[in-house]
């Protein structure tokens, strides 16, 4: 295969992927950003505290969380369908991503807002603030360097599973790597799609550090960067990423 | 301006095996307006619970909290939420706290003008006023900085500025310069006395300091276990015989040389001579007196002298000795070999 033959190919499934990753990605910080901070606030002692719907969130996102990505795929189909009209296809790939990145990013904006120091939530009621208030002018703003880095962290798993999304039907990379490398040996193809794919999340990566220290310097002095949590919480990304590769 | 009247706070620390911890029982507490009052008590007495429940951050358990004439308890409402009503009343009521609470995402101006936001100020309203606040506290230049740039003196002074912003006629502190040096304390104690005087703020302050209530408060009482054990005014404090807050306000040291003597802390206030009263007392009854320590001070603005003598013999060879300082109108405590915990504390 020469290089002529494989840049159209390329070129189709990079477009393919960063339409099945961007969309799914800003629907996941949509919707998975209001979910995780209603489970900080509706956790015991949270400013909304409400067992039942705590649990209920809580128990949604976990299932969500922990359910294999093809799995939800297959049960989504019926889903997918009534949505977008299709099952094959990009667009039609979007809503499992989405629906799978969901739950993924609201875990880890649980965990960051839950770090944002009480004392300013409670000088904010002090002055008379309302819940509401608490939400935008202290715990976003505050956390903020956190979900920068966990939407890093969302941004690469979801490229992981857009993979296996590719794989039935989807298009993007981990469709082309698995067409062309595995089912007609074109090595030569998968290892230039391996090496867009480790270029691509090592970008990402990089960028996303880049945006959380400079919000996190003026935060503090020195302190570490909010890299450290999100390699831990990005075990699962990376994994992910393995398979792919 | 700020009353409590038999304030209760019990925590449920497991709501199921029903292990309850009484941080406040039945606390009356009275603070005039325009004065700065402080609370001082032993760590887990209760101060922070007390000063909490004034703004309701804490639920009182019962009991009721007027502040400025309105009764906040009644506001409250049910459930844990704050209402409209007492929000509107929180936020004339500043708060500062030990570890500032400044947001770290925002620079010091933006962190004054929040309370304004808050308000519902306009835009170029709440920039002019922060900036005169940082101005009042001495950090007009610091506006565009962030938190994390400024020393813990510093943070302090932009927590002033930020709990002054809605105009409060009240400021509560908690432990405002815990955690900040000996040089720092004291020019913030100094800010709040200032600001206390200029502005007519009522001040309610907890600290854990002897000299924080010596250097700046009118008035103070002292917690126990959840109840206020003594209060008053400083000066009345002072005029207490066996005043605990007194002895540790204003500490002599000197322990009794041996068994069968009798230590007298003698409290003069001002003008009274006592240098003739001691040696009088020693020619009259021809005894010995050694001195084991004596202070002068300024406490609350009052000028205190005490001086802690020693005389031969017990308590009992003494009485007349004692009534004969008590009749030249002196204050005279007599200092049990088991002093009171807090005075040894401030003592130190
Ligand atoms: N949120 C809470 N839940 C359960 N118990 C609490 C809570 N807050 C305080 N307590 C308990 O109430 C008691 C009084 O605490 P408080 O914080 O008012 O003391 P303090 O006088 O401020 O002490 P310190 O000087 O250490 O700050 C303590 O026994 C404490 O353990
Ligand atoms: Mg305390």
């Amino acid at each position: 295969m020469t290089w002529s033959e494989m840049q159209p190919l390329l070129e189709q499934a990079c477009t393919e992927t960063l339409i099945m990753v961007g969309w799914s990605t800003l629907i996941a910080v949509v919707g998975g950003l209001p979910l995780g901070i209603l489970l900080v606030l509706t956790d015991k002692g949270g400013l909304l505290q409400n067992t039942v719907v705590n649990k209920v969130i809580g128990q949604i996102v976990n299932i969500g969380r922990s359910l294999p990505f093809i799995i939800l795929m297959v049960a989504l189909m019926n889903f997918t369908r009534w949505v977008t009209g299709t099952t094959i296809g990009s667009e039609a790939a979007i809503v499992p991503l989405a629906i799978g990145g969901i739950p993924f990013f609201a875990r880890l904006v649980e965990t960051a807002v839950r770090e944002v120091d009480h004392g300013l939530v409670e000088a904010v009621q002090a002055m008379g603030g309302n819940t509401w208030t608490i939400v935008r002018k202290v715990l976003v703003p505050e956390a903020l360097p956190s979900l920068i880095a966990s939407t890093t962290t969302t941004v690469i798993a979801l490229i992981g599973y857009s993979a296996m999304a590719g794989t039935v039907g989807g298009g993007g990379l981990g469709d082309l790597a698995v067409r062309y490398g595995y089912q007609r040996f074109e090595t030569g193809l998968m290892w230039i799609t391996v090496a867009v794919l480790a270029v691509a999340i090592s970008l990402i990566q990089f960028a996303g550090d880049f945006a959380a220290r400079a919000l996190h310097r003026r935060g503090a002095r020195s302190g570490p960067a909010p890299r450290l949590r999100l390699l831990k919480s990005g075990e699962p990304a990376t994994a992910d990423v393995g398979k792919v590769a | 301006m700020i009353t409590t009247s038999g304030l209760t706070k019990v925590y449920r620390t497991h709501r199921s095996r029903g292990r309850e911890v009484t941080a406040l029982d039945g606390v009356d507490l009275h603070v005039r307006e325009g004065e700065v009052y402080g609370v001082i008590g032993q760590s887990g007495a209760g101060k922070s619970s007390l000063i909490r429940c004034v703004n309701l951050l804490e639920r009182p358990t019962s009991g009721t909290v007027t502040v400025a004439g309105q009764d906040l308890t009644a506001l409250a409402g049910r459930g844990p939420r704050a209402g409209r009503e007492l929000r509107q009343a929180r936020s004339r009521i500043g708060m500062v706290f030990q570890h500032f609470n400044l947001l770290s995402s925002r620079t010091v101006q933006d962190n004054v003008e929040l309370p304004l936001e808050i308000l519902g100020t306009s835009g170029k309203e709440r920039s002019r006023k922060a900036l005169e606040l940082l101005d009042l506290v001495g950090l007009a230049d610091k506006a565009k900085a962030y938190p994390a740039q400024l020393s813990g003196g510093q943070k302090q002074r932009v927590g002033i500025a930020r709990a002054l912003a809605g105009d409060p006629k009240v400021l509560l502190s908690d432990e405002a310069t815990s955690a900040l040096d000996p040089e720092t304390t004291r020019s913030i104690l100094q800010l709040l006395r200032d600001l206390n005087r200029q502005l007519g703020l009522t001040v309610l302050l907890i600290t854990h300091e002897m000299d924080v209530v010596k250097s700046v408060c009118d008035s103070a009482a002292l917690m126990e276990k959840g109840r206020i054990v003594e209060s008053g005014t400083v000066a009345d404090l002072l005029a207490t015989p066996g005043s605990q807050l007194a002895a540790a306000l204003f500490p002599v040291g000197g322990e009794a040389s041996g068994d069968d003597r009798t230590v007298l802390d003698v409290t003069f206030h001002g003008e009274s001579a006592t240098q003739p009263v001691i040696s009088q007392l020693s020619r009259t009854y021809n005894i010995d007196i050694s001195i084991l320590g004596a202070a002068i001070d300024t406490v609350g603005g009052l000028q205190v002298g005490r001086m802690r003598i020693e005389l031969p013999g017990r308590y009992e060879d003494n009485v007349v000795p004692i009534g004969f300082l008590r009749e030249q109108g002196l204050q005279i405590d007599v200092v049990d070999h088991d002093e009171p915990a807090l005075a040894k504390e401030g003592a130190k």
